[in-house]
């Protein structure tokens, strides 16, 4: 566990060093991220490694990580209030037309390059 | 209530404890309801943190320092994400061309039209500019609404409020949109709702949950640029 969580804390930082050297707004964990996906396709990294069970152990409480941010709307009850109707139409409106752009726009090329699938077989 | 004990509910511990314990009574609840959508475990969290931090009068900012620990963890499970997409990667074959194209053209769609439905409902330039960002994983909605001029805290509420909406409806939204390939399916919503969304991905299916995360990463990098260059046009 804890050599996986080493490597893991490893990648952060060479995703941390990787943005500031480049001078980009992408967080360090997010080019850790691309960074060990190399990483483990170059070296065929196996199912029962230490990174995977450390990583593995992580991604399921991974919602657990984003509750003391969370908890910071207590302090914009007033302005969630206040301006309710822009927040939440703006919130709710640009996530769903995302989601129809991005899910069609590669479903949509999928079907031009000729190569559609369908996982869910039964129609649902 | 003793004063020695009143300081003692308002320690890092107690509200270490409080966190990590509603956290639990959201995943006893997921497990009883059979894994029911709206059974998130952040959300239970998030509850009982807000109700201790109200009823002790606990700053938000003392709550954030003494969870850190917690909060810690966000950097290495985000780098954890290219493991099931390690595990999916041969699932990438035909599919590198559009996922690329509909990550761009999602982050540019997310950014223009949550400014846009702002403004038309009469938001003020500077919910505008915080309200750009939240399609976005957390640390990036911080960082690019700090350079925007919005409010970065609030940037961050409502990417995770948004991570937890999407959580709820996502596959339901994408059964009703018949988008049937996994791939797509994760991809979307990684790059509409970041890790949270990801995380309920997991949770159906593993090909979805390593689209998701790779929705997310790619999405972060494609808002990263894009915000600079749509606040040209857009303020």
């Amino acid at each position: 566990m804890i050599a996986g969580l080493t490597w893991l804390l490893a990648f952060q930082v060479l995703g941390e060093v990787l943005v500031r050297v480049l001078d980009v707004t992408v967080p360090g964990p997010v080019a850790g991220m691309l960074l060990l996906f190399v990483f483990l396709r170059l070296r065929r990294y196996g199912d029962d490694g230490s990174i995977v069970r450390a990583g593995s152990a992580l991604l399921r409480h991974l919602q657990l990580f984003f509750v003391p941010a969370g908890v910071g709307v207590v302090v914009y009850l007033a302005v969630l209030r206040d301006h309710a109707l822009p927040i939440a139409a703006a919130v709710l409106g640009s996530w769903l037309l995302g989601l129809v752009v991005v899910g069609w726009t590669a479903v949509g090329l999928e079907r031009l390059l000729g190569k559609p699938r369908d996982d869910l077989g039964d129609p649902v | 209530m003793r004063d020695d004990l009143l300081d003692l509910a308002r320690s890092p511990l107690a509200l270490l404890l409080v966190t990590l314990v509603g956290y639990q009574a959201g995943r006893w609840l997921q497990a009883r309801t059979g894994g029911h959508a709206l059974a998130q475990p952040v959300l239970p969290a998030i509850g009982a943190a807000a109700l201790a931090i109200t009823v002790l009068d606990v700053d938000y900012a003392a709550y954030r320092s003494a969870t850190e620990l917690i909060a810690f963890w966000l950097g290495p499970a985000t780098v954890a994400l290219a493991i099931p997409l390690h595990r999916q990667a041969d699932r990438l074959k035909g599919f590198v061309v559009p996922l690329l194209v509909a990550v761009v053209v999602g982050a540019a769609t997310s950014i223009v039209s949550a400014v846009l439905i702002a403004r038309v409902l009469g938001a003020d330039e500077v919910l505008e500019k915080t309200l750009a960002t939240k399609a976005a994983t957390t640390p990036v909605a911080i960082a690019l609404t700090d350079a925007l001029g919005g409010i970065p805290p609030l940037a961050a509420v409502f990417a995770i409020g948004i991570g937890i909406v999407s959580a709820v409806v996502a596959p339901a939204t994408l059964n009703l949109l018949r988008i049937r390939d996994r791939r797509a399916r994760g991809l979307a919503v990684g790059a509409v709702s970041h890790g949270i969304g990801a995380s309920r991905m997991l949770r159906e299916d593993e090909t979805e949950g390593a689209f998701a995360g790779l929705g997310m990463g790619l999405s972060a990098l494609a808002i990263s640029l894009l915000v600079p260059l749509l606040a040209l046009v857009l303020f």
